[in-house]
């Protein structure tokens, strides 16, 4: 791995990611990945260890980092089990939008529970007609007096069901289409808010995907996140923020198959040989450990690039997202192809990777919707 | 509540090597870590400081490098370490390093509990915390499997025995010897990672602690070792099958031929 001057810090969060990911995750990957179970005791393990708060403000009871350390985390944690490791990162999606838009009362009131780890928080965009295209929304939130009351359908939500905190976007003014949209903060327990049926997903199995159903859902109205209208603008800036996150979990995914595959080359024998003696082999592993690298530095250096506070980061982060997806779906690919058919079994750990790598090409913005920003950028640039 | 944990720093096994030729122990290169059963020691005492408040302080007895372990143990929430070592100390048995930690004990004074682990994985006695108990002239409960109530200044504990368990109360102050079944440790914390980078570790000497020069080190240590050796293993029982009674008839007649 190429030297990429962490901080002392940094190194720390590794290391003990790497430890939790070692001792808590690797062990019960297989079996979530079967039964689908929430791993509330892994969520304990890491609120303990404080990692929670890797990106939040000190004075918000977080550790004072940003970006790459939650990056840093999300990667180790994704080469054990890409699912827990989303359950953590979701988390993060979720309150990213009130570190982003909240007043100092809000963040004091939501930040410190989330970044202890004793809730976990949602992020609630999607819904069955607006995927792609966000600002086709249906889900209102009508003003009465000092109440907005939700109606509308979320689906397909991380951590639904059972996060406690939901930033929620929802139309304040129809007419306006994306500039009537806004951000909210809904607690699980609010009358009128209960989940859909839990979804039976390709990968990522240990992490849960609900619908939120608002039905008149009456929230004060000081649970709006910025101003009424700023929804969209607010649910992009979350993207921005987040997406190298997504890179992480990729890059983490594709960390972790290649770490199999190389060991399970060397120890594999056909013609009495190993098949890491093949140079057909050797090329693989050459090529899946260059994207890998290659991901992890895009990741890491827009991670930064974000943390410091740069303005413009869309471009930089879809194509940390973008690529590091690409390569995780690919080095998973390869992985599987030189375990041969024992790849294909789920006895072997490379197929999981295979179908955890998926999910990273599709949400936060799907791949084609990441490569729509990044032209975008490229021509708003040499407009100017 | 005031706790001392007792550690010690010792090789990691999964990783020591038995040198082909000499037939000893390879230490070189060979990670040190925490004694396996002083972490639950650790976790006994941060969670008694949880639940009744007051303070956690880790020591050892060893070499300057022992410190590390100490970080270790601030890392999963001591509040305090003290690093005992000094050249005097060495070539220390059970009995001097027992002085020696009770000699610390007693300079910390302010006290109510003492837990060490059960044993150490590379001394493998078991001596170190009935003999620190006895030292102090303190009463001890071993082998506590779990810890039922602290309450009025008595402490009432389950003690492992090979056919169940015993519950036993005594008064504190008062020392522990905790067995794996006791809890879970934790993970570190960062935070707890950060506080350990930057603590600073109270190293006693000799002189610090008060001590009676002639029962520390060598000088203290009566015990002599004859002879370090692994026990043969145990030679196979012998299975004897098909009809019973035939069966019983050469095994008596073979009890009868070993002078039984
Ligand atoms: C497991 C899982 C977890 C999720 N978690 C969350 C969550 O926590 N919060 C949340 O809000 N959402 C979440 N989502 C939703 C996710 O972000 C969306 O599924 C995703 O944005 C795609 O939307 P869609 O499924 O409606 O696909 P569609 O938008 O219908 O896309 C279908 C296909 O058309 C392509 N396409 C669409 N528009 C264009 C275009 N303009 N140009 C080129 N191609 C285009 C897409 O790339 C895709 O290939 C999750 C989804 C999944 C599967
Ligand atoms: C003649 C002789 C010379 C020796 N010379 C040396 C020497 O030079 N250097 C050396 O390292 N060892 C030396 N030893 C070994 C040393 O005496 C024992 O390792 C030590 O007394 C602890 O005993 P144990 O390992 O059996 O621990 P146990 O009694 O099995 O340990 C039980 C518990 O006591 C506590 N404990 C044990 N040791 C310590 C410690 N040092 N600090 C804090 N808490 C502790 C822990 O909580 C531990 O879980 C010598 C032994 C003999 C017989």
């Amino acid at each position: 791995m190429i030297d990429y001057l962490l901080t002392e810090e940094q190194l720390m969060i590794r290391d003990l990611c790497r430890q939790i990911t070692d001792e808590k995750i690797r062990p019960i990957a297989a079996e979530l990945d079967k039964t689908e179970k929430f791993p509330w005791d892994v969520m304990k393990v890491m609120a303990q260890s404080d990692l929670f708060g890797v990106y939040i403000e000190e004075k918000y009871g977080g550790m004072g980092g940003g970006i790459l350390e939650l990056c840093i985390a999300t990667e180790e944690f994704s080469k054990g089990c890409a699912g827990i490791a989303l359950c953590y990162s979701a988390s993060a999606l979720g309150t990213y939008p009130i570190i982003l838009y909240g007043t100092e009362e809000q963040k004091k009131k939501y930040l410190p529970p989330l970044a202890r780890g004793e809730k976990l928080a949602a992020f609630g965009l999607t819904e069955p007609a607006a995927g792609s295209d966000a600002s086709a929304l249906q889900t209102t939130a009508e003003k009465k007096g000092d109440h907005y009351i939700l109606n509308g359908v979320k689906h397909f939500i991380t951590n639904g069901g059972d996060a406690e905190t939901y930033t929620v976007i929802a139309m304040t003014d129809k007419s306006k289409g994306a500039r009537g949209a806004s951000l909210f903060v809904v607690e699980k327990g609010t009358p009128g808010f209960s989940f859909g049926k839990k979804e039976d997903k390709l990968g990522i199995r240990a992490s849960s995907t609900r619908e939120l159903i608002f039905d008149n859902c009456k929230i004060p109205k000081e649970n709006l996140l910025g101003k009424e209208g700023l929804g969209f603008i607010a649910a992009m800036r979350t993207f921005d923020t987040s997406r190298p996150g997504i890179g992480a979990q990729a890059l983490g995914i594709a960390q972790g198959a290649l770490d199999h595959a190389l060991k399970y080359a060397k120890q594999r024998k056909q013609f009495g040989q190993s098949i890491s003696s093949f140079q057909g082999i050797q090329w693989m592993l050459a090529d899946m450990a260059t994207q890998v690298e290659a991901a992890r530095a895009l990741v890491y250096a827009s991670a930064r690039e974000v943390d410091a506070g740069k303005k413009d980061v869309a471009t930089h982060s879809a194509m940390a997202k973008m690529y590091a997806s690409d390569v995780a779906m690919k080095v998973t690919t390869d992985a599987v192809q030189i375990f041969g058919g024992y790849g294909y079994m789920k006895e072997y750990p490379a197929e999981k990777y295979m179908r955890d790598a998926k999910i990273t090409q599709i949400y936060e913005g799907t791949n084609q919707i990441q490569r729509n920003i990044i032209a975008m950028g490229l021509i708003k640039e040499t407009a100017r | 509540m005031n706790i001392i944990v007792c550690i010690k720093q010792v090789p990691d096994t999964t990783e020591v090597r038995i040198d082909p030729v000499t037939k000893n122990l390879v230490r070189d290169g060979v990670k040190s870590i925490v004694n396996p059963f002083d972490m639950y020691a650790i976790e006994e005492g941060v969670r008694l400081r949880e639940k009744h408040g007051g303070k956690v302080t880790v020591i050892t007895m060893g070499p300057p490098q022992a410190e590390a372990v100490l970080r270790e143990a601030i890392s999963l929430g001591c509040d305090d370490a003290v690093l005992i070592s000094d050249r005097a100390f060495a070539g220390s048995d059970t009995l001097a390093t027992c002085y020696t930690l009770s000699k610390a004990i007693e300079k910390i004074k302010d006290y109510d509990l003492v837990i060490c682990g059960k044993q150490a994985i590379d001394g493998d006695t078991a001596q170190v915390g009935p003999g620190v108990a006895s030292t102090l002239d303190i009463p001890q409960i071993t082998y506590v499997r779990k810890i039922e109530e602290i309450k009025d200044n008595n402490i009432t504990a389950e003690r492992a025995t090979e056919e169940g368990y015993e519950v036993v109360q005594t008064k504190m102050p008062c020392l522990i010897t905790v067995v794996k079944e006791i809890n879970t440790p934790r993970l570190p914390s960062l935070k707890g990672k950060m506080k350990a980078k930057s603590a600073v570790i109270t190293v006693w000497k000799a002189a610090d602690i008060n001590a009676d020069e002639s029962r520390l080190g060598l000088k203290g240590s009566p015990t002599e070792v004859w002879k370090i050796f692994t026990p043969p293993p145990r030679p196979k029982g012998r299975i004897f099958e098909g009809d019973p009674q035939e069966s019983v008839n050469q095994l008596v007649e073979l009890l009868k031929d070993l002078n039984h």
